[in-house]
């Protein structure tokens, strides 16, 4: 107590003072020319930034403790206690830039042709889970040529691809545990993928069969699956970020050694829930890692209309989170960074922002003609010379682990076990009549089950009205 | 994750014969092209642009023509600051919507699907609502138009197909306004644009192409808060908005082959809704049913039902009826039976004349 009225005394002190050079300044024509100066030219002072100002971080204990020494001598201090910590006075009227000299680094293991870069560090990864990765990659790759191709077809009604970001999806779900909790966007069916989910159930939630998990509920690739803890994707944007927020600090509560993870585009990052969630879980210290996969695109939105900023990565910084940008279509690095990012989460209770810079080579979805706004060029120069799982093999290659005999035997079965998961799924009935009352709420309340009722009589009247194969 | 373009065409032909929507919606013509629904959308939107200095557009992916094409060649006409992308955020869309308005502009937002509305609640809700109310008329932001396409399509589960219109005929302050044909489209999105407050213009997504008739070239606008009897009758009046109508016509259709002569009313504006055409008719036929996509519980149908009732209590000679969307969320496989079908209509239709 005494501690803390000494303390809040000197605090006023000091913000006398500053009221009153303040006020004296402002009479001073010099502070206005100096203003008109600053508004010339915001960026003169840029380049001390760094020692100006500080977020909540290993270094800015050290910074602190430096002006410790000086705080109590009176009026000439550049210092004060203000609510959340001590600010360094300046005579100077500086601006923060709005942009930084240079844009953040971004992390890479694997150069282009697979080789890893001199001096980087990595995590090692085992051939097995390598070959694991690479396998996936392919598979993916597989699972979206061909679903693509079925609802050209007209066989299933809407498809969308993660092509082009093939890493992002099975390297990131490698460096974790299949205890970590995943809230999905839409553009990581990889993730479930790699957790074990098979062809079939992919090919029953796109085909809406009774053996959908999701009972035929949704438009497909919403995958959901609790034996998975891979939460059911909504197509609403950047709705689950703050879901895993939730999530993790249960997890945190529980003392359970997981974290939560959530994926999300560059464009659901300006959607409200996105600042929501990133803030909850600086400041409840939550272990969830966010994961946004900057492809360039939100439908035919490029960033340049979606943010100003040094893309997402800087983001974390302002709310006081952790953060890196990767390289998206390097497995290697990404590998990597989920791996750090996770222990850190776990261990020092903390999120963790990662960017991962990469390009949406598909349209966004079936709905959509993507050169229509972008130049073929573009499309043809991320697919081909930047692909990440070629760069992929290559390593692997590289290492002896793959050649282009496996190769071929692993594409040619997985396409003949998907080809046969898709003539299978398009067979099995769709879900019942009844699936329709269930699950809005525990138990159907009466309004429900009325409707229920009137609508089997209605069905009995018209049976040309409905689709013969959902059973009544 | 837009259900649009070549899905959506495809699919959306797939299930007319079950919808029954391949029929235009042409009430009456006019002097003018061929048009369909997205493309009279787009015309309006031109002229808004065209007659007002002060009008822009706006929203997600608005600049190379939307998902849906309404907004195409706007950009290039008008330039790229009155008709620009914003950042993925319904209630940023809404909120700067609101200030332009506020500074005399019309702001034309657009809602990329009514079922990403609900980010954008509190902005409407709370602010454009109450804008003008709560400083005694000081301020206002009545040119506030937000577009949305709402409504079922055939393939559009959860996320694709809501008809929230019933959240916001619940606040004062806003108008709803749903068309029923491209005609109707542009003649009452210029009304929006134009009127003197905020509103909220939900488009009818599976009529963007199905429905086509002839639209007049020319600038012109249809009256807000004004119902229209679209067919005359005798024997139950009904009422509904936007795609359903189409449905409750072929209703209307196969009922008159039973020799029950039904009058078809569409009410255009949800909010302030036009009463006395509706009172009227009832007091000559004695009998309702409401229509809508939307749940029934809490539906718009349940305050037209109270207020009839309370108007033609003694005239009526059966309970009125509500044929709507099942009490669940839109669920995509079961869409047949969710939706309020023709047969569904006609049989209330009969139960009430028969009550
Ligand atoms: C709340 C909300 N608003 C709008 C949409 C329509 N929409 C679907 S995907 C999308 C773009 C998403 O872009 P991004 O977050 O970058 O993900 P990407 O598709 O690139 O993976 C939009 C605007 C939506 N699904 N939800
Ligand atoms: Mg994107």
């Amino acid at each position: 107590m005494a501690l803390w009225m000494r303390k809040s005394l000197k605090t006023f002190n000091n913000f006398k003072c500053i009221m009153g050079s303040f006020a004296m300044i402002n009479q001073t024509s010099s502070w206005s020319s100096s203003f008109i100066q600053n508004l010339r030219n915001p960026y003169s002072h840029f380049g001390n930034l760094p020692t100006l100002f500080y977020s909540s971080g290993v270094e800015s204990t050290t910074a602190q403790n430096q002006s410790d020494s000086s705080f109590n001598s009176g009026c000439s201090q550049q210092v004060m206690d203000f609510p959340g910590g001590k600010v360094r006075f300046s005579p100077e009227m500086k601006f923060i830039s709005e942009s930084p000299e240079e844009r953040v680094h971004c992390y890479q293991v694997l150069d282009e042709n697979g080789k890893p870069i001199t001096g980087s560090n990595y995590i090692q990864v085992s051939e097995e889970v390598a070959l694991k990765m690479y396998s996936n990659m392919a598979t993916l790759q597989i699972m979206d040529t061909i679903f693509y191709e079925a609802q050209r077809q007209g066989r299933i009604s809407f498809y969308a691809t993660t092509i082009g970001e093939e890493a992002i999806n099975i390297a990131s779900a490698a460096a974790l545990t299949t205890d970590d909790l995943v809230f999905p966007q839409y553009r990581e069916p990889g993730v479930l993928l790699w957790r074990g989910f098979t062809m079939q159930e992919f090919a029953n939630q796109c085909f809406s069969n009774k053996a959908d998990y999701g009972k035929g509920r949704q438009m497909p690739i919403h995958y959901g699956s609790n034996k998975h803890n891979y939460f059911t994707v909504a197509s609403t944007i950047a709705t689950q970020i703050p879901h895993a927020v939730g999530a993790a600090y249960s997890l945190k509560m529980d003392k359970i050694d997981a974290c939560a993870v959530t994926y999300f585009g560059d464009g659901g990052t300006s959607e409200g829930d996105f600042h929501a969630a990133i803030n909850f879980a600086a400041v409840r210290e939550v272990p969830v890692i966010f994961i946004c996969r900057n492809n360039g695109w939100a439908i035919s939105t490029p960033t340049s209309d979606q943010f100003r900023s040094d893309g997402v990565v800087v983001r974390g910084q302002a709310y006081g989170v952790r953060s890196i940008r990767v390289d998206g279509n390097d497995g290697l690095a990404l590998y990597s960074a989920v791996h750090a990012a996770r222990n850190m989460a776990i261990n020092e209770h903390r999120p963790i922002l990662i960017e991962a810079l990469t390009y949406r080579v598909g349209h966004h979805s079936t709905s959509d003609d993507s050169t229509k706004y972008r130049p073929v060029d573009e499309i043809e120069w991320w697919k081909l010379a930047r692909d990440p799982v070629t760069r992929f093999r290559k390593w692997i290659e590289n290492n002896g682990w793959w050649n282009g005999e496996r190769e071929t035997q692993l594409r040619n079965s997985v396409k003949e076990e998907l080809l046969h998961a898709i003539q299978v799924a398009e067979k099995v009935e769709k879900p019942p009549v009844a699936d329709i009352f269930t699950d809005v709420y525990d138990v159907p309340p009466s309004n429900l089950r009325v409707q229920e009722k009137l609508l089997r009589e209605t069905i009995e009247r018209h049976p040309q009205d409905y689709p013969s194969d959902v059973p009544k | 994750m837009a259900a649009t373009g070549n899905s959506a065409r495809r699919l959306g032909r797939s299930f007319v014969n079950l919808y029954g929507r391949e029929f235009s919606t042409s009430c009456g013509s006019g002097s003018g092209r061929s048009l369909n629904l997205y493309s009279a959308i787009n015309q309006a939107l031109h002229i808004a642009l065209e007659s007002d200095p002060r009008a822009y557009v706006f929203g997600e992916d608005v600049g190379f023509g939307g998902v849906f094409r309404c907004t195409t060649g706007l950009a290039d006409r008008f330039g790229k600051n009155r008709v620009f992308n914003t950042p993925l955020c319904e209630q940023g869309i809404v909120g700067f919507g609101i200030g332009l308005a506020a500074m005399g502009n019309r702001a034309i937002a657009e809602i990329q699907f009514a079922d990403y509305i609900y980010p954008a609640f509190d902005q409407i809700v709370n602010e454009a609502a109450k804008f003008r109310y709560r400083s005694g008329n000081q301020f206002n932001c009545g040119g506030l138009t937000i577009r949305a396409p709402y409504g079922a399509v055939g393939h559009g589960g959860h996320y694709h197909s809501q008809s929230p219109e019933a959240f916001f005929c619940h606040v004062p302050g806003i108008k709803v306004v749903i068309p029923r044909s491209p005609r109707q489209a542009k003649g009452l999105l210029l009304s929006c644009i134009r009127d003197p407050n905020p509103v909220v213009f939900f488009e009818p997504k599976w009529l963007y192409r199905l429905s086509v008739e002839e639209v007049p070239e020319h600038d012109y606008m249809f009256p807000l808060s004004e119902a229209e009897v679209i067919q005359e009758g005798n024997d139950i009046t009904l009422v509904g908005w936007g795609a359903q109508l189409s449905i409750m016509k072929q209703a209307c259709l196969d009922a008159e082959k039973d020799g029950i002569s039904c009058e078809l009313i569409d009410l255009r504006t949800l909010i302030p809704w036009d009463k006395d055409t509706v009172e009227t008719s009832v007091r000559k036929t004695g009998r309702l049913l409401i229509s809508h996509e939307a749940p029934v519980t809490g539906g718009f149908g349940a305050e037209i039902s109270a207020s009839i009732v309370e108007r033609c209590f003694l005239r009526l000679e059966a309970p009125v009826a509500r044929v709507c969307g099942l009490d669940t969320p839109f669920p995509l496989v079961f869409e047949a039976f969710y939706m309020p079908t023709k047969n569904k209509i006609l049989d209330a239709i009969k139960a009430t004349v028969n009550f």
